[in-house]
């Protein structure tokens, strides 16, 4: 995955609460077996609206999106993130986010950044005046062009995996040895737990 | 440890760190893996590359369920049908090929045991009470009434449980739904369920784990605590629980992959100590009043949009909240309802009975008990049931309940996903509406605009009968 220190461009203002990840990627285009392209169906149905953000020239290319509440409920579908990706997206500000697809945009280069309505509500204003946002994720800051300075906060190991860019399967298969103490001490304790479909 | 009262959420935590970090984050060992066709390609493609193999093949059970149509499976020699879209074909031949390539039992489509993987894991017992189970699936919630800590996962956390069997996680916060007293005659789980989303909202979860307390759900059957722990998610929350007892142990006795004999009553045992502890805190609580829950309908485009069947459709200016109203607005256009309208007014075209919400036995037969001797009405186009697994299927023809929903002039179907997301040929037409006992009434989940109306099995059934949405209370 892509490090991620600084984004700094034109940001989307969809605003809109509870976009939900049938909304970011329709399962139609759930039936690929790659993580590529799937930017062609992203927010299919939003982009079917004459007038719409997303199509709007005033944002092409924006690597930030600006939402209302609860951005990424619903399905657990990465498809969203790939997605979002695909459209050159990088970071997205909202009041809150889904817990799975916060994780799913966090493994794939791409940063959730939680701010109160307030701030949101500003950054929309910021956006539709086509002016840049820039996001410094090592300070943990979103600035505009008036000045504006709001902190966020982020999940420490979250935030290092994103700097660095990390791969977290390779980082716990490292700690393989404490997993295999974990599971002899089950094996020994409660052995129906490591059985599974061998019982 | 043991001395601080604790919730029943930290105790299946506790019982599966392997390691704490620094940083707040924990390594959680994960009991059991469910991976169906949809969100696993790109998982395995990953291991292939890396070289990486899969940790504990014994601990992943593989099922299709997302993507199959639900057509015959078999042709008249016998032989299985070809899928006829080639790009689901692909996606279904990839997971028949990975899970054996890396030693994970796989139940094909055309098996009696095939299904649903949130209806399989429990039919099968390999979903069991104190067990941490996850899937690339949010609906994997489900599995919290056996008593599990169970969740939906993304595709990057599909590989990392199949590489190490673990995921690292912050820990979520503990949240209590107490509903009080009695559900009135003829209210189901899932109207309770749509009550408590909609009193909670969508986002009202986000961050806890919730846990349903109270008698309501210790008289519940293990199918109805699956319907609600199910759509936990729908209210935001990373999972729902209901503390496992004699009921989830009598459920679970003698499945092919529970505990047997000696290790049956040693689980047992562990299994007893698995509940919320007298002055165990919760960061949340809500009470909710059971003689308050009418049979539940939603009327827009988000799961918290509900109201009681004897309600109208709300209007904009009922909301306080700028971006709701907003929301609501756009949710009306799409379902094309008028503020005001009674729900029961609302015309139906189209019916589905599915989905891991409510596609088990008792689902079939709530609805079939409404269906018997009547037919649906002439303007309900489209009426499919489509049982959750090929146990169920062959449970309900024993039952005559098949024959029960082709007199009522429904499809009789085969196991799998199929309406409740539109994945595979099973849609809804756009700008028609649909009486769904699925999860989720998004824009276009049903199919490109598509309208959902989320009910229970009995209340889709009543709404097959009138060809309107209506309270099944008039027709038991």
């Amino acid at each position: 995955m892509q490090p991620l220190t600084r984004v700094e461009g034109r940001a989307i203002p969809l605003g809109l609460k509870n976009v939900d990840t049938d909304i970011i990627i329709p399962a139609k285009w759930l039936k690929t077996i790659s993580r590529e392209g799937l930017g062609a169906g992203a927010f299919e149905s939003l982009r079917a609206e004459p007038g719409n953000v997303f199509d709007d020239p005033a944002y092409q290319g924006a690597p930030i999106l600006i939402a209302g509440d609860n951005y990424g409920c619903g399905s657990s579908r990465e498809h969203a993130a790939w997605a979002m990706l695909d459209l050159g997206i990088r970071v997205v500000i909202a009041p809150s986010f889904s817990d799975i697809h916060s994780g799913n945009a966090v493994k794939n280069g791409i940063l959730p950044v939680v701010l109160p309505q307030d701030a949101v509500d500003r950054l929309l204003d910021v956006a539709r005046e086509g002016l840049e946002i820039a996001i410094d994720l090592e300070a943990q800051t979103v600035t505009t062009p008036y000045q504006d300075r709001f902190t966020f906060d982020i999940d420490p190991f979250r935030k290092h995996c994103l700097l660095n860019g990390l791969d977290e399967v390779g980082l716990t298969m490292a700690r393989g040895e404490a997993i295999g103490a974990f599971e002899a001490s089950r094996t020994a304790g409660q052995p129906w737990l490591m059985r599974g479909t061998a019982a | 440890m043991a001395s601080r009262p604790r919730t029943l959420y930290e105790k299946i935590w506790d019982a599966h760190v392997v390691e704490t970090r620094d940083d707040g984050t924990a390594l959680i060992y994960i009991d059991r893996h469910l991976v169906h066709e949809v969100t696993s390609p790109q998982a395995f493609e990953a291991l292939k590359v890396a070289g990486r193999p899969v940790r504990r093949p014994e601990l992943t059970l593989a099922v299709p369920d997302h993507n199959l149509p639900t057509t015959a499976r078999r042709d008249a020699n016998g032989m299985p049908m070809p899928i006829a879209d080639p790009e689901s074909a692909a996606q279904l031949a990839a997971l028949e090929v990975n899970a054996p390539a890396f030693g994970i039992r796989y139940i094909p489509a055309t098996a009696k045991e095939q299904g649903i993987v949130h209806v399989v894991g429990p039919e099968q017992g390999f979903s069991l009470p104190g067990t941490t189970i996850v899937c690339g699936d949010s609906h994997t919630a489900c599995h919290g009434g056996l008593g599990a800590l169970a969740f939906g996962i993304g595709t990057s956390e599909v590989e990392h449980v199949l590489a190490t069997q673990t995921l690292l996680l912050q820990q979520s916060k503990p949240m209590e739904v107490r509903v009080e007293g009695d559900l009135g005659p003829g209210i189901s789980a899932k109207d309770l369920i749509l009550h408590i989303i909609g009193r909670i909202g969508a986002a009202g979860g986000s961050g806890y784990v919730i846990e349903y307390r109270g008698a309501v759900f210790e008289r519940m059957t293990v199918e109805e605590r699956l319907t609600v722990c199910n759509m936990s998610i729908e209210a935001g929350a990373r999972a729902g629980l209901i503390a496992p007892d004699d009921t989830t142990f009598a459920y679970l006795k003698g499945r092919p992959m529970a505990p047997q004999g000696a290790e049956w009553d040693a689980a047992v045992a562990y299994w007893r100590t698995l509940h919320s502890d007298v002055g165990a805190v919760f960061a949340k609580s809500v009470t909710i009043n059971a003689a308050d829950v009418e049979p539940s309908v939603t009327w827009g485009t988000s799961p918290e949009d509900v109201v009681a069947i004897g309600g109208r459709v709300p209007s904009p200016a009922d909301f306080a909240d700028e971006s709701k109203r907003v929301a609501v607005q756009k949710s009306l256009d799409y379902m094309g309802l008028v503020p005001g309208t009674p729900m029961t007014e609302v015309p139906i075209e189209n019916v589905f009975i599915g989905s891991c919400t409510n596609s088990r036995i008792e689902d079939l037969r709530a609805a079939a008990a409404i269906l018997k001797g009547r037919h649906k009405a002439d303007n309900v186009r489209w009426a499919i049931v489509v049982p959750g697994s090929g146990l169920v299927k062959a449970q309900a023809e024993d039952e005559g309940l098949d024959k029960v929903f082709t007199d009522a002039g429904f499809e009789w179907r085969e196991p799998g996903c199929s309406a409740c997301l539109g994945m595979n040929p099973d849609k809804v037409p756009p700008g028609e509406r649909c009486a769904s006992t699925s999860n989720r009434n998004f824009v276009g989940r049903q199919g490109p605009g598509a309208r959902t109306h989320l009910v229970s099995p009995a209340m889709a059934a009543a709404a097959a009968v009138t060809g309107r949405l209506t309270d099944v209370r008039e027709l038991v």
